[in-house]
């Protein structure tokens, strides 16, 4: 029988099997940042161990950063102190680092494909949960915790075990308006925070073989919202494309034997995948969540829904919660929610494309009074791209407010934060209790409503902006 | 890792689905860069409403988590097990876990013990209604015992066995340090290398 893309990446990646024990597993690439390194590195001290491949690990600061005033020392004492720990045991254990004020720095996830790191047919962890982005490549990437780094800082392996594969097949044509983000929503509504459980996903078919790269990356983020162990596509031409010339690609006869290699890296025809969903492409609009888990959402055209409504005593009082903590009524349209917030950026939503989608939105119009946008780049190069292209220019103009690279808003371990009852839409991965900030509420939206929500001050698509423009002045 | 083979204790029931991470841990807990000291932040946002369960003084001291469905979803953050553990808790039960924070679970001695929802349904009664009720949960015979109540449950052989007897992993997967030298010394050259180009 035939194997399936994650069978193949897996099979290439064992380096030791042995009945009743979980299969070891070499990791090609490890990265790390400030959060879940520190305890991990501490474990290597006491036990008096090394990094066994420094040549395979990576490091950058993240999740702690601020986007303001980045060349004055970190206001929090205890982010300062966390990142200090970061650069000490870098530089004590051999590894390279890219910290805050880097040419290379910026959100982990947007930095390791940036420079070519993550490659198809590799195995890449790393202490958070996105990592499942780097599957966007055909890579099979874990987001592990920090016992596991350091497992992985000491051994270059991982135990891992045995896993299910599931098929989630997109056909057709993405309608317009319609981006990656909302086509990760509405699967993760469809197939629940649970759907994904012990599951590695391989994502597939015409609507999927479309997406750029960038596209790819947004909608493999998210598997872990779906429960998912990982999220993969196929590697292709596009893929090929996108790696080409990049810092740390393969040259020469390197790149001939890796694309060769890349190129047998597809779902055989006669396997079997343990589950099958499949979505109509041309059925997909703009979706928003509504609720304070990701699998809470409906198209932004719907209405909050009616815990009622609910068959699951346990959907019903999540939805009951759901809509107590957000502020919501059951039947309010999901166009009449108004908003505080407008926050672009995050491993989700903060590359390029990203940033483009968002500015092509606000170019000529203006942020509602009284609301704030940030927008933030994943990385200092997706900002040196973005102020290449005048897009920064786009963001101030309407208002918005253009800051450093990072993870930002989307969990707000750094200054930017929502105030107790303070509303956002966001492009980010997660709407949960209090993720922005204490008593703050989430909407998880495409960059694309980001903006014209930051336009109209209410949940809305750019479908919904009948203005006319006002000419940029020269 | 602390090893697990038996715990007796009275429970907190936990009547929600979804706890995220964020929710047992919240961000800004994790700029801490110790294992200890997560005990007053589990569950910290519920925690400031007197009425949540854990604040209720007949709670004080309980070790057994009778968790809802898709426990611990979300941030792979491992501060979530360590502010359990912290707290007191020995063992969740739960219909259903998330991935990364069960295989953090294990790996820290804290078990998380998957049994159907029915029966964490009747755990949550039984424990409402009398808080001194005490849960068994058995590692050794793979059984979580309480009264009226007799339920196995599953665990693989080997992630029991490193429970049992405390095993650290790492020091488990250096004896086959030789497959590992072995698997990098015929690595494709394409591979991606971080030293700086």
């Amino acid at each position: 029988m035939g194997r399936t893309l994650a069978e193949k990446v897996w099979d290439d990646h064992v380096v030791r099997r042995a009945e009743g024990e979980p299969d070891l597993l070499f990791i090609d690439l490890h990265l790390l940042h400030e959060v879940t390194s520190p305890q991990a590195f501490d474990g290597l001290r006491l036990s008096g161990r090394t990094v066994r491949r420094t040549d395979l690990t990576i490091a950058t600061e993240d999740h702690n950063t601020p986007t303001l005033d980045i060349d004055k020392p970190i206001a929090d004492p205890v982010s300062r102190t966390q990142l200090e720990t970061l650069r000490k045991n870098c530089a004590e254990f051999g590894v390279r680092l890219h910290p805050l004020g880097d040419v290379e720095q910026g959100v982990v996830h947007v930095v390791g494909p940036q420079l070519g790191l993550t490659q198809p047919g590799t195995t890449v962890v790393c202490g958070d949960s996105h990592t499942s982005t780097h599957g966007a490549f055909g890579a099979l990437a874990f987001g592990i915790g920090t016992s596991q780094v350091e497992h992985v800082l000491a051994t270059q392996t991982l135990p891992m075990p045995k896993f299910k594969t599931m098929a989630i097949t997109v056909e057709g044509e993405l309608p317009d308006g319609v981006t990656a983000k909302d086509l990760i929503l509405a699967i993760i509504a469809k197939i629940g925070t649970g759907g994904g459980q012990g599951y590695v996903i391989e994502y597939r078919g015409s609507a999927i073989e479309k997406l750029s790269m960038e596209a790819r990356m947004t909608v493999c983020n998210m598997s872990i919202e779906a429960g998912a162990r990982a999220g993969m596509i196929a590697p292709d031409e596009t893929t090929f494309a996108y790696l080409k010339g990049r810092p740390h690609a393969p040259e020469g006869e390197d790149w001939d034997a890796a694309v060769a290699y890349w190129k047998t890296l597809r779902t055989d025809d006669d396997a079997v995948f343990d589950h099958e969903v499949y979505i109509d492409a041309a059925r997909l609009a703009p979706f928003v969540t509504w609720g304070t888990n990701p699998g809470q959402g409906a198209p932004l055209s719907a209405a909050v829904p009616d815990p009622a409504s609910f068959a699951d005593p346990s959907e019903r009082l999540a939805a009951e919660k759901a809509l107590e903590y957000m502020g919501l009524r059951p039947d309010q349209p999901l166009r009449d929610i108004a908003v505080d917030t407008v926050f672009v950026g995050s491993c989700t939503n903060g590359r390029i494309e990203d940033l483009r989608s968002a500015a092509s939105v606000l170019e000529g119009r203006k942020v509602a009074d009284g609301l704030r946008m940030l927008v933030v780049p994943g990385s200092v190069r997706v900002a040196l791209q973005a102020v290449e292209e005048g897009l920064d220019k786009v963001f101030t103009a309407a208002g918005a407010e253009w800051r450093h690279a990072g993870c930002s808003m989307c969990l707000g371990m750094n200054p930017d934060q929502l105030a107790p009852g303070e509303r956002s839409a966001s492009t980010s991965n997660r709407n949960f209790e209090g993720r922005q900030g204490k008593g703050g509420r989430t909407h998880l939206v495409s960059p694309q409503v980001a903006a014209a929500t930051a336009v109209l001050g209410h949940l809305a698509s750019p479908a919904d902006l009948s203005d006319v423009r006002t000419p940029v002045e020269a | 890792m602390e090893a697990f083979t038996t715990h007796t204790g009275r429970a907190v029931p936990l009547r929600r689905s979804n706890v995220d991470t964020d929710q047992i841990i919240p961000a800004h807990w994790l700029k801490k860069v110790t294992r200890n000291g997560f005990e007053d932040g589990l569950f910290e946002a519920w925690r400031k409403d007197q009425d949540f369960v854990l604040n209720q003084p007949e709670r004080h001291g309980a070790t057994v988590l009778v968790a809802g469905p898709d426990f611990g979803t979300g941030s792979s953050r491992e501060h979530a097990v360590w502010a359990l553990q912290n707290y007191g808790f020995k063992t969740v039960l739960s219909s259903r876990f998330a991935d990364i924070f069960r295989g953090n679970s294990l790996k820290n001695g804290l078990l998380t013990v998957v049994v159907p929802q029915d029966v964490i349904e009747r755990l949550w009664k039984l424990t409402e209604s009398d808080p001194a009720a005490e849960i068994t949960v058995d590692l050794v015979a793979r059984e979580v015992r309480a009264e009226g109540l007799t339920q196995s449950f599953e665990l693989d052989d080997n992630a029991r066995w490193r429970l049992l007897e405390g095993l650290d992993d790492i020091s488990l997967t250096l004896r086959h340090e030789a497959d590992i030298a072995e698997y990098e010394s015929s690595r494709p050259a394409y591979k991606p290398r971080t030293v700086e180009v």
